[in-house]
């Protein structure tokens, strides 16, 4: 059980505090409500890149990440396709530092050029080393546009191409930093060893005069419903053959997402999921498949990606693949079974509270989708789903019109066909 | 009127305080640490075991890391599915690790179903089967996971740099080839078994919500009947060497990026310098705004991440700096490391960048206390080194006693960038060459 309180400032920023006084550190959430979804298609990366920037130095404060270590605070931010997340996690008796500089960035950057011009170099190194020399990196590169053919999750966070990072002027990072970061579209959260009055005359203080700005109207084009299987093949420089099979599921406030993430668990959770024993283990027709939901807000996806043993072909591999799709939709998940992901669920929830930093994130993420005692009653949700709501999800998503499928191939196997 | 440009007052940073573990003994001599913290609903349970190698071996850690893989494979009684359904039901984890000088077995799992779990740790620590055709499947999938690393520059980097500070020829630097893991036998890791997870070997640490009821359990199950061929208490560290110190450069033609790796062999936690070492680290690459991240990241945007680090193993410790940069920037890299690495033994650090680290240090070190199994975290890193909880306390002396005197004469003492191993996997581009003074 996580408690908080909550209040809102007159500009509209939200903020929420949970004490935990079993600690000596303080943490400083605040999530942005943009991600790349928000980008425009000759424009994407775009939010990951401001990411990088917003630790550039603000209009008062030249360095960020020095005044922050000067108090014995850490800090690091990360961008998805829905939001953008900066936290710092500071020894609590320095928590006003974190509040000072946090306000500061959310008033206006400094927008140096120099900043700017460093970081399109980083975010290019950072696409290199990720998604570029690295076996398989590229997957994801290939596997949104196939499966996203209107909705803006048809790129990744780190963009299309490397152009549209190097290309970015700083009149653009202007024009964004005025469209999303403003306290209408933030939500702040102070956990960790702090009291509640505190928290707030602090955070009037720093943020009660940033002006509230102008509301973004998120509007994003809804992806149509998929209507036939769509296949790609691509060749690459790796020593496996792997397979990608990614099918639409329902968004995460819809219903069915909690059903379709339990299903993600029968699948493939643990070394006693059923992926895992009967194909790998008894079949041997994997080296290693994983199973997952994306936990995307909008239209989800539900994926599929494992690399085939040796001397098994990848059409093998995905008819082996639909064969335990076909019974998770033609049979009810035994009682025993689903009660053991339901389990996990609850435990691993405990094991979150552990952490004031993960139960920032997670109050800062269920205050997005529109309230955050989801923290606290989202494991109900997952006990209440049952085998019949599991197995009507299997038989919604895994349907051949509802799948993409990349299957990603080795060159030297090709050679070896060819020669 | 707020004056925004004026940081709000600094306030110190507190002493730390760990907590100390009661220290129990069973009936059969196994040492139990306990670190109690009743509010949790949790519990982690550990079985630590040291790593020992097989007579007549040159030590040989892909053995050590197969058994660790295949412990909860099948026992006598029970087969790897019931094992892993029956962890899976009651929420648990059951997580083997190893490292270069350990093996470990942890249990997580909420206090409720302890009982029903720990008969379930003991079958696996007395009387694992490890089956042939679970031994199969998991070579067949390393052997996989194994190809696709070696595509990896950075994984190539690292096998290099560990085979050239330390040698071949031990634990620490012996890294496998594809037809070592054939090379692995049953009867090999029964052996390995046999003479390793016993309870002369075996340390066990209890963390979280530590009932008198779970510890009487745990006496029963681990610390009447639970025996085993002692240790040979003889058994040698391994033998180490370093290697050559010129420029080692695998060349990949497509590559994007080069991954460096450097460093050489040091001090290890035992020695009086270590958490002033550690702190001379930290201002050159340890965090966000070391010297390297700042000049070849922030200042060149040469990087996505560069960074260096001070590790201690049982027998020795190590220095490495890390990093993977654009091929037209490699050399370039290479020089501005060696510069920052002469700058700190001629030049002093300012007061200013001294302090910062400090602070930054003992934040780190408050902020590395979240949960009590952060406490256990802290006992288990010396307790490897034969050392007490003590040894925070001097730590946290040491990097407040650091000056820029200091740093400098340790820079002088422990780093020697023309001594360091080098290694570039990746690509030094023809422009760049030019200057090139030894490529092999």
């Amino acid at each position: 059980m996580v408690s908080y309180q909550k209040f809102t400032l007159e500009n509209g920023l939200r903020v929420l505090v949970h004490e935990d006084h079993n600690t000596a550190m303080a943490c400083v959430n605040i999530l942005y409500d943009v991600g790349a979804r928000d980008e425009s298609p000759e424009q994407t990366g775009f939010a990951h890149l401001f990411e990088h920037l917003m630790f550039g130095g603000s209009i008062n404060i030249p360095n960020f990440d020095t005044e922050l270590q000067k108090v014995g605070g850490e800090n690091n931010a990360f961008t998805s396709n829905d939001i953008t997340n900066y936290y710092i996690t500071l020894p609590s008796s320095n928590l006003e530092t974190a509040l000072w500089l946090e306000s500061d960035r959310m008033l206006s950057l400094a927008f140096s050029a120099q900043s700017l011009e460093v970081q399109r170099n980083v975010v290019s190194e950072e696409f290199k080393q990720r998604y570029l020399n690295q076996p398989y990196g590229d997957a994801w590169l290939k596997l949104r546009p196939l499966a996203y053919q209107v909705h803006p999750y048809r790129w990744a966070t780190i963009g299309k191409e490397l152009s549209h990072i190097e290309e970015a002027t700083m009149e653009d990072v202007k024009a964004f930093f005025k469209l999303h970061y403003n306290p209408q579209s933030a939500i702040m959260v102070v956990s960790g060893d702090v009291h509640f009055e505190e928290v707030k005359a602090l955070t009037q203080k720093w943020f009660g005069d940033i002006e509230a700005g102008e509301k973004y109207n998120r509007q994003l084009p809804k992806e149509p419903a998929q209507e036939e299987i769509r296949r790609e093949t691509t060749w690459a420089e790796v020593p496996l053959d792997a397979l990608y099979m990614a099918f639409h599921g329902p968004a995460r406030l819809e219903e069915g997402y909690f059903a379709m993430d339990l299903l993600s668990d029968i699948l493939s959770r643990g070394s006693s999921s059923r992926l895992y024993r009967r194909l790998v283990k008894e079949g041997q027709l994997f080296s290693e498949i994983n199973a997952y939901v994306m936990g995307s807000i909008d239209n989800n996806l539900f994926v599929i990606e494992g690399k085939p043993s040796e001397g098994i072909s990848l059409e093998e591999a995905e008819r082996a693949v639909w064969a335990e799709l076909e019974v998770i939709k033609s049979e009810l998940v035994p009682a025993a079974e689903l009660e053991k992901v339901k389990n996990k669920i609850e435990s691993t929830n405990v094991f979150a509270e552990l952490s004031i930093l993960d139960k920032a994130m997670n109050l800062a993420f269920h205050e997005l989708l529109g309230d955050a005692d989801g923290i606290n009653t989202e494991v109900s949700k997952y006990l209440s789903v049952s085998a019949e709501e599991v197995q009507q999800q299997a038989q919604a998503i895994f349907r051949p019109e509802n799948a993409s499928i990349l299957m990603y191939k080795s060159k030297e196997e090709e050679a070896v066909h060819v020669g | 009127m707020l004056d925004r440009t004026k940081a709000p007052e600094f306030r110190e940073i507190g002493n730390i305080s760990l907590k100390e573990p009661i220290k129990k003994q069973f009936a059969n001599g196994l040492p139990v640490y306990v670190f109690q913290s009743p509010e949790q609903e949790l519990v982690r349970i550990e079985w630590i075991f040291e790593n020992t190698y097989l007579d007549g071996q040159i030590e040989n850690p892909l053995l050590n890391s197969a058994l660790s893989a295949l412990l909860k494979e099948g026992t006598n009684t029970m087969s790897s599915a019931e094992i892993a359904d029956k962890v899976d039901f009651y929420g648990a984890f059951l997580v083997p690790e190893y490292s270069f000088d350990v093996t470990s077995l942890s249990l997580y799992t909420l206090n409720r179903h302890s009982q029903v779990l720990l008969p379930l740790v003991k079958d696996i620590l007395t009387e694992a089967s490890i089956p042939q055709q679970e031994l199969d499947t998991y070579l067949r999938n390393n052997k996989q996971k194994f190809q696709v690393s070696i595509q990896k520059n950075d994984y190539l980097a690292r096998r290099k740099f560990y085979n050239l500070i330390f040698g071949k020829n031990n634990r620490y630097g012996r890294t496998p080839k594809l037809e070592d893991y054939d090379a692995i036998t049953r009867a090999q890791l029964i052996e390995l078994y046999q003479q390793e997870i016993v309870p002369s070997n075996c340390t066990l640490i209890v963390s979280g919500n530590v009932s008198d009821e779970l510890l009487q359990e745990l006496e029963q199950i681990f610390g009447v009947d639970w025996k085993g061929a002692a240790i040979d208490s003889s058994l040698n560290g391994p033998v180490l060497a370093q290697g050559s110190n010129d420029l080692v450069y695998e060349e990949k033609e497509n590559a994007l990026q080069s991954a460096i790796r450097l460093g050489c062999q040091t001090i290890g936690r035992t020695h009086p310098d270590y958490p002033a070492l550690q702190f001379v680290n930290t201002l050159l690459g340890g965090f966000f705004g070391s010297r390297l991240m700042r000049n070849i990241r922030e200042e060149k945007g040469y990087t996505y991440s560069i960074g260096s680090a001070v590790a201690t193993l049982k027998h020795t410790g190590f220095m490495t700096i890390v990093t993977e940069v654009g091929v037209d920037v490699t050399h370039a890299t290479l020089t501005e490391i060696e510069k920052e690495i002469n700058l700190l033994k001629t030049t002093l650090a300012s007061e200013e960048e001294v302090n910062l680290v400090k602070t930054y240090m003992e934040g780190s070190m408050l902020g590395s206390l979240e949960s009590i199994f952060s406490h256990a975290d802290k006992f288990k890193s010396v307790l490897l080194n034969g050392m007490t909880l003590a040894y925070y306390s001097y730590y946290m002396e040491q990097i407040r006693n650091m000056s820029p005197e200091k740093v400098r004469d340790l820079a002088n003492k422990y780093l020697d960038f023309d001594a360091m191993v080098k290694v570039v996997v990746g690509k030094i581009s023809q422009a760049e060459s030019v200057h090139q003074a030894v490529v092999n």
